[in-house]
């Protein structure tokens, strides 16, 4: 008999949580609301399910009870019932997955006009790589990395000449422009996690991974590492800085190209990247 | 692998073994040490099981305690907390629940649900117990080696695993983690290939497939997954140990470690994981439809009603085995794979939620007009049905590839699996102790112990899991010692987390009380009789309790029925033993020709 | 991971056609009664140590499909070279399907009840198989002579690993051979022999199609076959 009513408890407990408590995810500051969208969706029919489920199981126990005399009832089957439950099930499930495959598309598919941002991750910190002036990323290797170069992008390829390198210090995004975020790592599984974006991805030695999204929201945003990459997992952390154009352009003048940490004779010169660039070629 | 039967060369269908031609045991040590009884074989299983699971239990308090209570405990380090988390992964899921369920519930309940005298390779399931344990030794010895056991999670992914940022990764710690696990593969096989046999060729007269209980079928579409799926896993195993042993680069990539230039060169670390995934997600079905076929027979048993839809329920079975082969890829969603494989897998996934509803479905109607006995089985079936069914709604978000970018490496995945796979079948295995432990000591479990253990451990774990679903939402990742000072995560948080250990550290006590009643209770415990739940299948119908080797004394007995004639209209009492012949031949017995064997089981299942 | 997809297609064709013989849509609550009913789906008369084996190479059969898989995930990474084939394989490849033909003469004897032909078939196959194994080793050092070791190249690694797992495979048969071989030799009677016979034979058999396979995949024309599919696909 208290099982039917914890049974009870239960579901009005988990709803009741669910409702009040304080717990929730963290205001979005990206263009993903749709996954915040079939996630709440999810929970409805989920939660839904779980609540029906629960509370017939209390009434059967409730109502079905062991008592002097009572024999159950002998029913193998019914295959209607079990017919109608099946499709709505069906039903139920696609209703979940359709919203969810459509907003997948959206996620693989990334803009033309993103900008390309280049995190690279090592245990335990963060560095960054942005395009320059000409708007490519050089290439890199892994067996280039040394204390000059500690993203290994190749000396050889003009295009990575202007590439504005920032290293394990924070990140700066211009706001409401669309960037594809491709990340590297020069040892192991590391996952750029930032929760406000919703997005994440891991970064995989050997291999670069991307993910998209629009930075919908100025302000500052901790980046976490989400794949267990050795003691220092925890507290692997850092900055991304969503700014407004402004702040941004500002930002980027204060950073230094590849061409200006490798170059002889650079040293102390503050250079305007877009200008180096021109010189380089 | 052959001419290991004790059958000889002579063609004698395993159902038709006399007792006079099984291997009879000689001295102490053959029958309770070197044992080649399924019974015998069974509880040493299930006792090193229970034994490593203790040492798991304990871990997870330390562990909760770190997160509950950060910075308190000194001697718990990062590295510490590294290593107890991927010990008490490891060790829960392969070491405690698939040898428990396959190794423990198999060979105690194939032969004899079946009705056969053992199983059909009785010396190389006893040479499966032993490597077993071997692999047990090896993980324990990799706690006492220089810097300990590994930290890389129970995943194990490479390139991590193996490299000095990781406890145990440069020591011998990884090392014995990968011998251990191939090991626990080589011994598994020995016994797989028993349990599979011993349904296809063990079964009495009249046991068709249809006839069986659906814990047979759990059991063994559990084993045939298993022994496919390992593979995956040894050859994961065996290709980590080239890499860290010898330095090749089948998982390895070019890395800088440390400022070092390391030796390895153009490996794919996703390659492991889609070998790792290929075993691991089979795997949690290995574990769950043994659980769900033994709760079947709980439900079914003390509701006094047959399983509803019992033809459904071996569908979805055999189902829910096959597709499980082809949703691996669930679990790496964002670990950079081709992003179109997303589609597929999430479909793949989601399909798999429907024959799964359909079970909990047939579950629940079993309970509807049934005539519900409240005893402590029964208690921990309905607690699996609301904890698996929790579980398995979360599994739809995790499944549903975008809604997994956000949740995926959160607490919300902590909180899924642990429902789903962790807390759901473990109060499958407390039912099923509480339910078989009197057959297997003749006495019943101590009913206000049971009683305290189960609402404790049901709303503790509740309450532990539950919440942690939240915290994982507000986007906590798993696998961090402490959270320190992160702007995203208020500090109710941190007491939500203060909660969830004491919560913890209370089931974790109230497992002792399990473990005293286990053996208070050998002595101590209620005199149980042949069958105390007045069930129908043949494990309750055995030449005396415990059953003796041989099981079913002189003659095997013969089937006439299915397993699920709870309630039959028109019969005299509320259940027909499986091999009771029925009105027709009353008051003959139920063993084929002969008289009844004394204590036998013609007087347990007849009309009185 | 194609190759054991493929494998597991072929492993669930023959488990979904056996459950398809086993009456899964009757409605078993409707047919209690007599045991004899349907014989058809009672345990087989087949030799649980013969199905007990058929299930094993099945999980043999699994894992060599995985290694493949792994060989062909790995194979499309850059620094990917093919490994150097010592001819010596073609050699032991030869030794193997001598070893499988052996053994299939010593199962008709042991079921003539030939003694001697039985005896002189079994040791041919033992020794073709250790014949079989030296081949393998001295592969192995024929490639370490012109400087492949395990380590240098993935083609060579999965060379040196696969034939191993192979050839551990090919010993743990060699014990129960070996054993077969002392009692045919002390003179026990065909008769008792032939199960064991049958069940080396069907292992060797098995063990040749297996290393004919690996043999295609680590040579390369498995590879060169896919392509030349694809193309004609495309």
């Amino acid at each position: 008999m208290a099982i039917a009513l914890v049974l009870v408890l239960v579901v009005i407990g988990s709803v009741l949580f669910h409702v009040l408590s304080p717990w929730w995810w963290t205001p979005i500051a990206s263009n993903w609301g749709y996954i915040d969208s079939t996630l709440v969706a999810t929970f409805w029919i989920t939660g839904a399910v779980f609540s029906a489920v629960v509370l017939f199981m209390a009434y059967c126990v409730y109502r079905f009870r062991h008592k002097e005399g009572r024999k159950a009832a002998y029913e193998p089957e019914s295959k209607k019932l079990e017919s109608w439950l099946t499709l709505i099930t069906a039903v139920g499930v696609a209703a979940m997955l359709a919203p969810g495959l459509y907003v997948w598309g959206q996620f693989v598919t990334v803009p033309k006009d993103a900008t390309e941002v280049e995190v690279v991750a090592q245990q335990w910190q963060w560095s960054y790589r942005l395009p320059g002036a000409d708007g490519k990323l050089g290439t890199s290797n892994a067996r280039l990395i040394n204390s000059d170069n500690p993203l290994g992008i190749n000396p050889e390829d003009p295009n990575g000449q202007d590439d504005v390198v920032v290293e394990a210090a924070d990140l700066h995004l211009p706001i409401d422009k669309p960037v594809k975020m491709l990340l590297r790592s020069i040892d192991v599984l590391h996952d750029f996690y930032v929760p406000e974006f919703r997005a994440k991805m891991d970064m995989v030695p050997g291999m670069v991974t991307y993910f998209w999204f629009i930075p919908t929201r100025t302000g500052t945003f901790e980046v976490l590492c989400a794949e267990l990459c050795g003691t220092g997992h925890g507290f692997m952390r850092g900055i991304v800085m969503v700014d407004t154009e402004q702040d941004y352009t500002s930002w980027l003048q204060q950073q230094s190209t590849f061409a200006q940490l490798t170059g002889p004779a650079k040293v102390g010169a503050l250079v305007d990247p877009a200008k180096a660039t021109a010189k380089m070629e | 692998m052959v001419d290991v039967t004790p059958h000889g060369a002579d063609l004698i269908p395993p159902a038709e073994v006399g007792e006079m031609d099984l291997y009879h045991p000689h001295s102490w040590w053959t029958k309770y040490v070197f044992s080649q009884d399924a019974k015998v074989i069974a509880i040493q299983y299930s006792g090193t099981a229970l034994a490593i699971g203790l040492v798991a239990l304990v871990l997870s308090w330390l562990m909760r305690l770190q997160l509950g209570f950060p910075g308190t405990f000194d001697f718990i380090t990062p590295e510490a907390y590294y290593q107890f988390m991927t010990m008490h992964g490891m060790i829960m899921v392969i070491y405690l629940l698939t040898a428990l369920f396959l190794g423990g519930f198999g060979n105690y309940l194939i032969p004899l649900m079946v009705g056969a005298r053992d199983m059909v390779f009785p010396y190389v399931n006893m040479l499966s117990y032993w490597i077993y344990l071997l692999a047990v030794l090896v993980l324990v010895a990799s706690f006492f080696a220089p810097g300990g056991p590994t930290g890389a999670g129970w995943t194990l992914y490479p390139p991590q695993a193996i490299l000095s940022g990781t406890p145990g990764g440069t020591g011998p710690g990884i090392i014995l983690m990968l011998v251990s696990l191939i090991l626990f593969i080589i011994g598994f096989t020995m016994g797989g290939l028993n349990y599979v046999v011993t349904v296809l060729q063990g079964r009495t007269r009249g046991m068709t497939l249809m006839r069986l209980p659906l814990t047979v079928w759990g059991i063994f579409t559990a084993t045939v997954m298993a022994l496919l799926a390992f593979p995956a896993l040894f050859v994961a195993c065996v290709m980590m140990l080239f890499d860290r042993a010898i330095g090749s680069s089948f998982f390895m990539p070019a890395i800088v470690e440390m400022g070092e230039q390391s030796p390895h060169n153009g490996g794919s670390p996703i390659m492991f994981q889609h070998l790792f995934w290929f075993f691991g997600h089979p795997e949690v079905y290995i574990v769950a439809l043994p659980a769900f076929g033994i709760v079947s027979d709980l439900i079914s048993t003390h509701a006094r009603k047959n399983i509803f839809g019992y033809r459904m329920m071996v569908w979805a079975i055999v189902g829910i085995g096959a597709l499980s082969f082809v949703v691996w890829a669930h679990h790496m969603y964002v670990s950079g794979m081709h992003p179109y494989f997303g589609f597929f897998f999430a479909t793949t996934t989601l399909i798999i939620a429907v024959p799964t509803a359909i079970k909990v479905y047939n579950w629940v109607l079993t309970l509807w007009r049934g005539d519900i006995h409240l005893t402590i089985p029964m208690l921990f079936a309905l607690a699996f049905i609301v904890t698996f069914v929790n579980g398995g709604l979360t599994g739809l978000f995790l499944g549903n590839v975008v809604v997994d970018v956000p949740l995926s490496d959160t607490m919300f995945v902590v909180a899924h699996f642990h429902m789903v796979m962790g807390v759901a079948p473990i109060m499958v295995v407390f039912g099923a102790v509480y339910h078989w432990y009197p057959k297997m000591t003749g006495r019943m479990l101590n009913e206000w112990m049971g009683r305290f253990h189960f609402w404790v451990t049901f709303i503790g774990a509740y309450l532990i899991f539950f919440p942690m679903h939240y915290v994982g939402l507000v986007g906590v990742p798993r696998r961090y010692p402490e959270l320190g000072d992160t702007a995203f995560i208020p500090p109710s948080v941190h007491t939500l987390n203060e909660f969830i250990t004491v919560a913890a550290l209370t089931v974790g006590f109230a497992q002792l009380v399990f473990l005293f009643n286990l053996f208070w209770s050998i002595r101590h415990g209620k005199e149980a009789g042949d069958n105390p739940w007045r069930a129908t299948t043949l494990e309750w119908q055995t030449a005396g309790t415990p059953p003796p080797h041989g099981n079913f004394g002189k003659e095997l007995p013969v089937v006439y029925r299915w397993a699920y004639d709870y309630s039959v209209p028109g019969a005299p009492e509320d259940f027909i033993a499986q091999n009771d012949p029925g009105p027709a031949t009353q008051g003959g017995p139920a063993t084929r020709g002969g008289p009844a064997t004394q204590g036998g089981p013609a007087t347990q299942g007849g009309p009185a | 991971m194609s190759a054991i997809l493929i494998f597991l297609a072929l492993v669930m064709a023959v488990a979904g056609w056996w459950l398809a013989r086993q009456r899964l849509m009757s409605k078993p609550w409707l047919e209690a009664g007599p045991v004899n009913a349907f014989p058809a789906t009672e345990a087989s008369l087949l030799h649980p140590a013969k199905l007990g084996l058929g299930v094993f190479l099945a999980v043999v059969g699994a894992l060599f499909a995985l290694f493949i898989s792994a060989y062909f995930m790995r194979m499309v990474y850059a620094d990917w070279q093919a490994a150097p084939m010592p001819w010596l394989l073609w050699l032991n490849t030869g030794m193997l399907v001598l070893a499988s033909v052996a053994l299939q003469c010593a199962v008709v004897a042991a079921h003539k009840g030939q003694v001697d032909n039985l005896r002189l078939a079994l040791l041919v196959g033992a020794l073709t198989s250790v014949a079989f194994l030296g081949g393998q080793l001295l592969a192995w050092r024929d490639l370490a002579a012109n400087g492949y070791f395990a380590a240098d190249n993935p083609a060579v690694s999965f060379f040196y690993l696969i034939t191993a797992m192979h050839g551990l495979h090919i010993i743990g048969g060699l014990l129960v051979l070996g054993r077969t071989n002392v009692r045919a030799w002390r003179g026990e009677r065909p008769a008792k022999l032939t199960l064991t016979t049958e069940l080396c034979a069907m292992y060797w058999h098995v063990l040749l199609v297996v290393w004919l396979v690996l043999f295609a995949v680590l040579a390369g024309w498995a590879a060169d076959f896919v392509d030349i599919c694809r193309q004609l696909l495309s």
